[in-house]
């Protein structure tokens, strides 16, 4: 399972990069006349109600798919980590101002930070990876905080002080790398979530619009047709659950290595 | 520490969680760009007068300091006054109190399917050999990894636009009630699942499940009436993340079927940016999400008597 969704992955990521390769045709190219072909040898997944050919937009959808799905969890992971961080290194009243901070975010759960953020910036495909990324933002604040707290108190950062090391280089030397690994593991497992949550703004119409190449806005698209045209909205969903699933199970796969290593 | 000090704590906690989203709310919604006054006479596109200009800042008291302001809201939020909204033109408290028993029923009727088929998976899987377990897992990834709104619409495809059995559009019968539920549970069920079966597996080889065994009880009968009460706790500690995952959730299939309801008019008051309305869903999202994890943490700490010798020790 870990080997099919890391081939599914590189497939992803060949897209994202290179979509000409696999797709040489042009996502935006329109031909009325070959509208709404069902899925054949001349249209692997069909065509649009402008005759745009399914399967070349999916492969350039790719790219600003996982791309706003990286940067959510990029802006995600970057301002959890910073509250996580002070909280966790920070001295008693700090760890308890944060965390209170933080849970107040909670109160505010799943797409509810995302949609606040959203009347207050207006809808778009910035504001919608950034409304993500906020979302996501207590969560890891949490799971930094735990992770930090622990590898702070463990025996070997301990060590570090009886030797008289100074708090930067146990900073720099032992509590950053060993914060590090899991963070990269959080950081798989979350891109998943994220580019489902952005695509759910897409397909709401607060994030990227048609007729650009992305999966939520091609999914939005193909809703008005989902009675006659069952591929406008099956294929770009698809691309979205084994994206997000391949993630997952590759992050799972990391977790449990670093877990028993 | 007594149960009296640790009520008393909570409860002290939630007021303070209530109070910090409201101000958070307050002035966040403050940084959107504009004349608050315009907004309310219909955004910057309505021409309004000066008079109508003046007459609604009077109204809504925007003339007075911000601290002013601050304080005049948050008193009427206590009193669940969240004003007029802009786009509907009716007290947003009766907007809520219109759409929310709809949303309730759907959120209810969906856990209770999640935990059902979570359950199911979860004893199935840890129960009937590798094939199995790993079934399991591949389902629960996948189910976590469905967006709400590709299985909504594939869900329609199958059962209302090919079999015809179901109708797409909720509207207020029991039939279109169907699919809401299920496409709001499915992706609950694989969350649930997941942290069922870890827990579960970890108490099928725990002392007392031994113990269990050897007064004769039978395999069916350590899961059922040993195994799971203790698997079903750290399930139930996640309630917070699935009453976030419910209104996501509400948010888009209530868009989607459209059903009447609390996430269905978030979303045109987003689009509308009718803050009014926006500020009062949020804050009664915010409310409920409290009292949940609140209730939870009780629940979990009368049902599982570790917490409260630790609490002692």
């Amino acid at each position: 399972m870990v080997a099919t969704s890391a081939a599914l992955l590189l497939f992803l990521l060949t897209a994202a990069v290179l979509p000409g390769l696999l797709a040489p045709g042009n996502p935006l190219a329109i031909a009325p006349l070959e509208a709404f072909q069902p899925p054949s040898a001349a249209h692997l997944l069909g065509t649009d109600e402008s005759g745009r050919d399914l399967y070349t937009r999916i492969i350039h959808g790719a790219g600003p798919s996982l791309l706003i799905g990286a940067f959510a969890t990029v802006i995600g992971l970057g301002l959890g980590g910073v509250l996580g961080a002070i909280a966790g290194l920070g001295p008693h009243w700090v760890d308890a101002g944060t965390t209170r901070f933080v849970e107040v975010l909670f109160a505010f759960p799943g797409l509810l930070l995302a949609l606040l953020f959203i009347v207050i910036a207006g809808p778009g495909p910035l504001t919608s990876t950034v409304a993500v990324g906020l979302a996501t933002a207590p969560g890891y604040a949490r799971l930094v905080r735990t992770q930090v707290l622990a590898v702070r108190r463990s025996a070997y950062v301990e060590s570090a002080i009886v030797l008289g090391r100074g708090w930067w280089r146990r900073l720099v030397r032992h509590i950053a790398p060993n914060v590090g690994g899991t963070l990269f593991v959080l950081v798989t497992l979350g891109i998943g979530q994220s580019i489902v949550w952005a695509s759910a703004l897409s397909y709401l119409g607060l994030g990227v619009s048609p007729p650009a190449a992305e999966w939520g806005a091609m999914l939005s698209a193909g809703r008005t047709y989902v009675g006659s045209f069952w591929w406008l909205t099956f294929f770009p969903g698809l691309a979205i659950v084994l994206s997000a699933a391949s993630t997952t199970l590759l992050g799972r796969h990391l977790q449990q290595r670093t877990r028993s290593s | 520490m007594s149960a009296l000090r640790w009520t008393v704590g909570r409860l002290g906690g939630l007021v303070f969680v209530l109070w910090a989203a409201a101000t958070l709310t307050f002035f966040t919604l403050r940084l959107i760009p504009g004349d608050p006054a315009e907004a309310v006479l219909g955004g910057p596109g309505s021409q309004a007068s000066e008079e109508a200009l003046a007459a609604a800042r009077a109204e809504y008291g925007l003339d007075q300091p911000l601290v002013v302001q601050y304080l005049t809201q948050l008193a009427r939020y206590a009193r669940f006054d969240f004003g007029t909204s802009y786009a509907l033109r009716q007290p947003v408290a009766q907007v809520i109190g219109d759409q929310l028993a709809g949303t309730i029923a759907l959120a209810v009727m969906a856990l209770a399917l999640a935990w059902v088929l979570a359950l199911l998976v979860a004893v199935w899987s840890t129960r009937s050999g590798r094939l199995a377990a790993g079934i399991g897992t591949g389902l629960e990834v996948v189910a976590v990894a469905i967006p709400h709104f590709w299985l909504a619409t594939s869900l329609v495809l199958l059962f209302s636009s090919t079999l015809g059995w179901l109708p797409a559009l909720s509207g207020s019968s029991a039939a279109g009630l169907v699919l809401p539920v299920i496409t709001l549970a499915i992706p609950l069920a694989g969350f649930i699942g997941q942290v069922m079966r870890e827990s579960l597996l970890d108490a099928l080889s725990s002392p007392f499940v031994l113990a269990a065994r050897t007064r004769g009880e039978t395999a069916t009968g350590v899961i059922w009436r040993h195994a799971l009460r203790h698997a079903a706790l750290p399930a139930i500690g996640l309630s917070g993340w699935a009453f976030g995952s419910l209104v996501s959730g509400a948010v888009v299939v209530e868009t989607i079927f459209a059903r009447p309801g609390i996430g269905r008019s978030l979303l045109s008051a987003v689009q509308a940016r009718d803050v009014p309305l926006v500020t009062g869903i949020v804050l009664i999202v915010a409310l409920a999400y409290s009292v949940v994890t609140t209730a939870t943490d009780f629940f979990e700490r009368i049902a599982d008597p570790r917490l409260r010798l630790a609490a002692v020790a």
